[in-house]
């Protein structure tokens, strides 16, 4: 398969509420707008009552599966920190993986489980792990912070910043816009260290 | 024709679709992978929507439109469905005038369902064409076309989605519309075809097997079925999603990709399955393709190597299909090993009661009074979940009042008051009502608890007959509980309405009416936390 022909694999996944569907409406717009074929699947409906929570978006000359083949993906973006871990099947060793550190007890659990990050990073070769409480005082309010990680995302795949402005220009309220456009950019500086 | 290019769900996909063929008249109830299509057609212009009371009614009021002569779009999932049936059956029948589209949404592997039913066979049952989109944009064109098949076939058409179409998003050409110049719509006397009395409908029963022979004829030249020849020993038959799973790691495999799942083509089959060695059916829940083509005589394998139960995936078709192949699957990993899985073990996160639901007290106080719960579908359905564990019963749309009847017949005296039925606001209107109609009619004595948040939140916040709104905001009458209850014959001091954010209330009055041991309403009033975020913004 030439390079010409891959297809991206994002895996964005975390909590209901933690707004995944729409940084993935984000994503599948810029590819969409870089002139890629894109798909994307998600589950809405019960599973979101602060379950957890998953969106697939795919990307690249053509699409067929709206879902993401076992261990292929390239990307797995986590909005909460242990979510991160349970996707694994998802990926290879390779996979790169974006995590935020942010910890959203489980109702099923006592207290958050510990050794987390050492188990990400036992697992990806690739790990970023980003701090919500040092990116939240950038970005004026923690509803940005799932439109800051697709700033950060934006560092490692093909689609060019028009293409991004223009998503969040179709995606987002107009009133939200201007705060929604610097928490992607402040996201992005992350990436360039 | 100029087009732009959008992602669109196949739920958005579908509303674009029937706005196109004109359609006038959208009905529907809420249900998850199904909503969204009505959301989406009632921002449309010259289209009236609305949310039905439920799905047998919203059946009703759309074929009603169809008599009269208009396009009409009726929405609802698997189990809906079921509630709509009834109408469904004898609509075959009858036929229609303007063209009457059925969409139904499958939830293979019940990502929130309460069972994963296959509507395939309610197509076959009730001698109906259904269409199968695989993508949003064949979800556009489909239902356009569908509204064509209806008026030329003269019979209602169902269009099935599953989740994974339903809420997946791709592309979609949305073209410079202009809508169709339609008949003018009006209701034409048609004792014959509309009355369905014995003497008609054993008349129109011979019109339908017809109609269904002449479809099934005339499928090689409709425009919904794809045949994808190859020089290959392996031929697949297969329809929807598990069409792109299956192109996505053997896009070299011959297929046949079924667009019309209802009724299926002899000679088009037979055209395909000639050419290859190994057939397979790859269809997900039910075994639908795999039992007509052994009728037909045909050597295919489906459900012995894949399962009957849960969604597919394109690593399980490659998994199970990959020996049949010369050719290895496409592999789009960029290494060929899977990450190891976490050695940790991960406390699940099932979902739950939100943290602030004001619901949460009544779960916490029939935990601790140990009454047996009869619980119904929607978000309280989570009370069943830790730490309240108080629900013991959870079937179907209104359920829960039946099943506390017949939970306290079996009792026996002793068991009086000891069953409560709990359900919420849209569930009660949808079919609870007529349950607790049942139990005056016959003098049961469950208490009946209404959690009322003002909306339909589970899927969405879509409002409902109790909270004096229509789809598109504009008020409306709501029901009043108190002379509900007072006109099918509870006396008035079994009817209570209670706030949820006064828990002591909730209780005291609870105690009260199971004391009474009779028939009793209790109104739990707290109006949904999500709702109330949306409402300001």
């Amino acid at each position: 398969m030439g390079e010409t022909d891959k297809i991206w694999n994002i895996l964005m996944v975390g909590v209901g509420g933690q707004g995944i569907v729409l940084a993935s409406d984000l994503l599948a717009q810029a590819a969409l707008l870089s002139g890629f074929d894109a798909k994307k699947s998600e589950i809405h409906g019960m599973s979101q009552r602060g379950g957890s929570v998953f969106s697939h978006i795919r990307f690249g000359k053509k699409v067929y599966a709206p879902v993401i083949p076992e261990a292929s993906c390239d990307i797995l973006v986590s909005l909460e920190l242990l979510e991160t871990l349970r996707w694994t099947a998802y990926c290879h060793p390779q996979t790169k993986a974006i995590v935020l550190t942010e910890k959203i007890l489980p109702a099923s659990a006592k207290e958050y489980p510990s050794g987390i990050e050492t188990e990400i990073k036992r697992i990806f070769a690739d790990s970023l792990f980003i701090d919500p409480a040092s990116l939240i005082p950038k970005i004026k309010d923690k509803p940005y912070l799932n439109v800051a990680l697709c700033g950060l995302l934006a560092n490692f795949l093909p689609l060019g910043p028009e293409a991004w402005q223009k998503a969040l220009e179709e995606c987002i309220p107009p009133n939200y816009y201007e705060e929604n456009w610097r928490a992607f950019k402040e996201g992005r500086l992350l990436g360039c260290k | 024709m100029v087009f732009t290019t959008k992602l669109l769900s196949g739920n958005e996909a579908i509303a674009l679709g029937a706005y196109e063929a004109g359609v006038k008249v959208g009905t529907g109830y809420p249900g998850t992978p199904s909503t969204q299509i009505l959301e989406v057609l009632t921002t449309f212009q010259d289209v009236y929507t609305e949310w039905s009371v439920n799905e047998k009614v919203a059946f009703e009021v759309a074929l009603g439109a169809s008599l009269a002569g208009v396009r009409a779009l009726v929405t609802m999932k698997h189990v809906g469905l079921n509630v709509a049936a009834d109408p469904l059956f004898t609509s075959v029948y009858t036929g229609v005038k303007g063209g009457l589209v059925i969409v139904v949404a499958d939830d293979p592997d019940m990502h929130s369902s309460q069972n994963e039913q296959d509507s395939r066979h309610y197509a076959r049952a009730a001698k109906i064409p259904m269409l199968e989109p695989a993508d949003s944009e064949e979800a556009r064109l489909f239902t356009r076309l569908a509204f064509e098949l209806s008026e030329q076939y003269d019979t209602p058409v169902l269009l099935r989605s599953t989740t994974r179409l339903s809420h997946g998003k791709s592309i979609v050409k949305v073209e410079d519309l202009k809508r169709p110049i339609l008949p003018q719509p009006g209701f034409t006397r048609n004792i014959a075809k509309y009355v369905m009395v014995p003497s008609n409908a054993r008349k129109r029963h011979q019109a339908v097997e017809e109609r269904l022979l002449r479809l099934s004829l005339a499928i090689p030249s409709l425009p919904f079925n794809l045949i994808e020849k190859q020089p290959s020993q392996v031929g697949i038959i297969t329809s929807g999603v598990c069409y792109q799973y299956v192109k996505e790691v053997f896009p070299e495999a011959a297929v046949l990709k079924l667009g019309l799942v209802w009724p299926l083509s002899l000679e088009q089959i037979r055209d395909f399955c000639n050419h290859y060695e190994n057939l397979f059916c790859i269809e997900e829940l039910d075994g639908f393709f795999e039992t007509e083509l052994k009728a037909f005589g045909f050597k295919v394998k489906g459900k012995e190597l894949l399962p009957v139960t849960g969604e597919y995936s394109p690593s399980i078709i490659k998994e199970r299909l990959a020996g049949y192949f010369q050719t290895k699957p496409v592999d789009h990993r960029s290494r060929q090993t899977q990450a190891s899985l976490s050695e940790l073990k991960l406390p699940p996160r099932p979902p739950a009661l939100c943290p602030g639901c004001p619901h949460r007290t009544i779960f916490k106080i029939l935990a601790e009074l140990g009454l047996v719960v009869a619980g119904d579908i929607g978000c309280y359905t989570l009370g069943v979940m830790p730490p309240f564990s108080a629900m013991d019963t959870c079937v179907e749309m209104g359920g829960s009042i039946g099943l506390a009847q017949g939970i306290e017949l079996a009792e026996g005296p002793e068991g009086q008051s000891k069953a409560v039925a709990v359900i919420g606001d849209s569930t009660f209107a949808h079919s609870g009502i007529t349950g607790l109609i049942n139990a005056a009619y016959n003098k049961r004595t469950s208490v009946i608890i209404v959690l009322d948040n003002n909306t339909t939140a589970m899927t969405g916040m879509q409002p409902n007959p109790f909270s004096g709104q229509r789809i598109n905001g504009e008020s409306t009458t709501a029901i009043d509980y108190r002379l509900l209850g007072q006109a099918v014959g509870l006396q008035d001091e079994n009817i209570r309405l209670v706030d949820a954010a006064r828990p002591e209330e909730v209780l005291t009055n609870l105690k009260e009416l199971l004391a009474t041991k009779r028939l009793s309403l209790l109104v739990v009033k707290g109006p949904c936390m999500i709702w109330k975020r949306k409402q300001k913004k």
